[in-house]
């Protein structure tokens, strides 16, 4: 499980591995919004908490389309699949690899960026608190999306219509907490209901992701 | 229904030009039979033991083709099954179906675990045609992965197939041969009973094909089984032979048979 992991953070960060592009995605599509919307500072602080949001989803999808193909075409998920290891655990420590090096820098990147944004500074702290609940359960929805385009050339355009709208519940709560928060109103409700939703995909996506593959792989 | 625009009367006063169309049409679709024949050595060893490969009518479908039928076979500990026949014959889909990674119907058990449990992919290392090695890490790097995830020593693996003057290097840089041999060296990491292995001696040379046997009549030699598809001779001991052949007869009845594939 540990080897698992350790190897994808490692083909990650190498050359061609795309750590940092989801990163460098997050980064160029909030700096373009003042450039579009234009120096209105309120306005800016109205939107910032849902430019954010909807940017972390963007920037996730960037490298999902990855996740099970680069295995597949190499021949490396038949052998994980004969593996002593469970296909549910390959799947919720792929998930996690993709986290640690697509989720966890946009979630320490969001704060420096909602300066540009003008975000009012009650926000921050619940900014990032929703990004770090919320983005563990785009990697584990993006998983199972993974999975079920796995065997399908030109499989990310797919995946990203099939994902982007399982992102929404998600969006709804991650944004709505960061937004409350940034107008001094109780942000804590919809951080609840973003935990709660973030926690049962955890735990049902890597069941789902691994029967996909099963058949996928036959 | 097809070729519906027939009067009725056609269909029924003449069913022999009926199927005939069905023939031209190119709707039926014979299904290959495939045939096995068993040369087993010599001084075969009388007492059945515990551990031996059991296959019994093994019958199996590719995109609903039927690839391999009425298959059977027995393979006993300490002896390897080379698998020959034409290209396309279905020697690969049989090692995959052997490993459960394709879809059969039959009965296939290694001593009392049988392929549908959830037991039988720790009784198997398979080899495909792919090395399931990632270019991006280096040889020791790519070993030690699949060390993690089977168990056994890197180091072991990268000494039985004299891969130690390659640890270092980044497996996108080896050659062909090379990447083979890393391939292989998975087989040296845990302790499987039944090794199977599609085309392994493909890209190596005369001395990384003598290795590659020595490993295997190592692992036969130890109890082990081995099944093996192979189009180059190969210097196992105690190995039988499994000829699959190409496809010899159309079905019996191409009108049914055609109309539910």
């Amino acid at each position: 499980m540990t080897a698992l992991l350790l190897r994808d953070l490692r083909l990650a960060l190498r050359s061609g591995g795309g750590a940092g592009l989801g990163l460098a995605f997050f980064l160029i599509v909030v700096m373009l919004v003042p450039f579009g919307i234009g120096p209105d500072t309120a306005l800016l602080a109205r939107v910032a908490p849902g430019v954010l949001w909807v940017a972390a989803l963007l920037a996730c999808l960037l490298s999902l389309d990855r996740l099970f193909q680069a295995d597949a075409e190499d021949g490396s998920l038949d052998i994980i699949a004969l593996s002593p290891l469970p296909l549910e655990l390959v799947v919720l420590v792929k998930a996690l690899a993709h986290w640690l090096t697509t989720g966890l820098p946009l979630v320490l990147a969001a704060p420096v960026l909602a300066v540009t944004l003008n975000l009012p500074a009650d926000g921050y702290g619940w900014l990032v608190a929703s990004l770090l609940a919320g983005t563990p359960a785009l990697s584990a929805l993006g998983a199972f999306a993974a999975s079920l385009t796995v065997g399908l050339r030109r499989g990310g355009l797919l995946l990203s219509l099939l994902v982007l709208p399982l992102y929404i519940p998600t969006l709804i709560f991650g944004a709505r907490c960061a937004a409350n928060a940034a107008n001094g109103q109780p942000a804590l409700p919809a951080f609840l209901l973003l935990a709660g939703l973030s926690l049962a995909t955890l735990a049902l996506a890597p069941f789902a992701a691994a029967a996909a593959l099963r058949s996928q792989l036959r | 229904m097809r070729g519906g625009c027939l009067p009725l009367a056609l269909i029924c006063g003449f069913d022999q030009g009926w199927r005939h169309l069905f023939v031209c049409n190119g709707i039926h679709s014979a299904a290959p039979h495939v045939k096995a024949a068993l040369f087993p050595n010599a001084g075969k060893s009388a007492k059945p033991l515990r551990m031996s490969l059991q296959v019994t009518d093994l019958s199996c479908q590719r995109a609903g083709r039927v690839v391999l039928s009425g298959l059977g076979f027995t393979l006993a500990p300490g002896r390897a099954l080379l698998l020959r026949g034409p290209n396309g014959v279905g020697k690969s889909t049989l090692l995959r179906a052997l490993a459960g990674l394709v879809p059969c119907s039959g009965h296939v058990a290694l001593g009392n675990v049988a392929l549908k449990s959830a037991d039988w992919a720790e009784q198997l290392i398979y080899a495909g045609h792919l090395e399931a090695i990632k270019p991006q890490l280096s040889v020791a790097e790519n070993l030690a992965f699949w060390a993690g995830l089977y168990g056994g020593r890197a180091a072991d693996a990268l000494a039985a197939f004299q891969l130690e003057p390659l640890a270092t290097r980044l497996a996108g840089a080896c050659s062909a041969g090379q990447k083979r041999r890393l391939g292989l060296a998975r087989l040296a990491l845990a302790k499987r009973p039944l090794w199977l292995l599609d085309e392994p001696s493909v890209a190596l040379d005369s001395d990384a094909t003598a290795l590659l046997c020595d490993q295997i009549n190592r692992h036969c030699a130890g109890g082990g089984m081995a099944i093996v598809a192979t189009h180059m001779p190969l210097d196992l001991l105690n190995a039988e032979t499994l000829t699959l052949s190409a496809p010899i007869a159309p079905m019996a009845d191409p009108f049914l048979d055609g109309a539910f594939a």
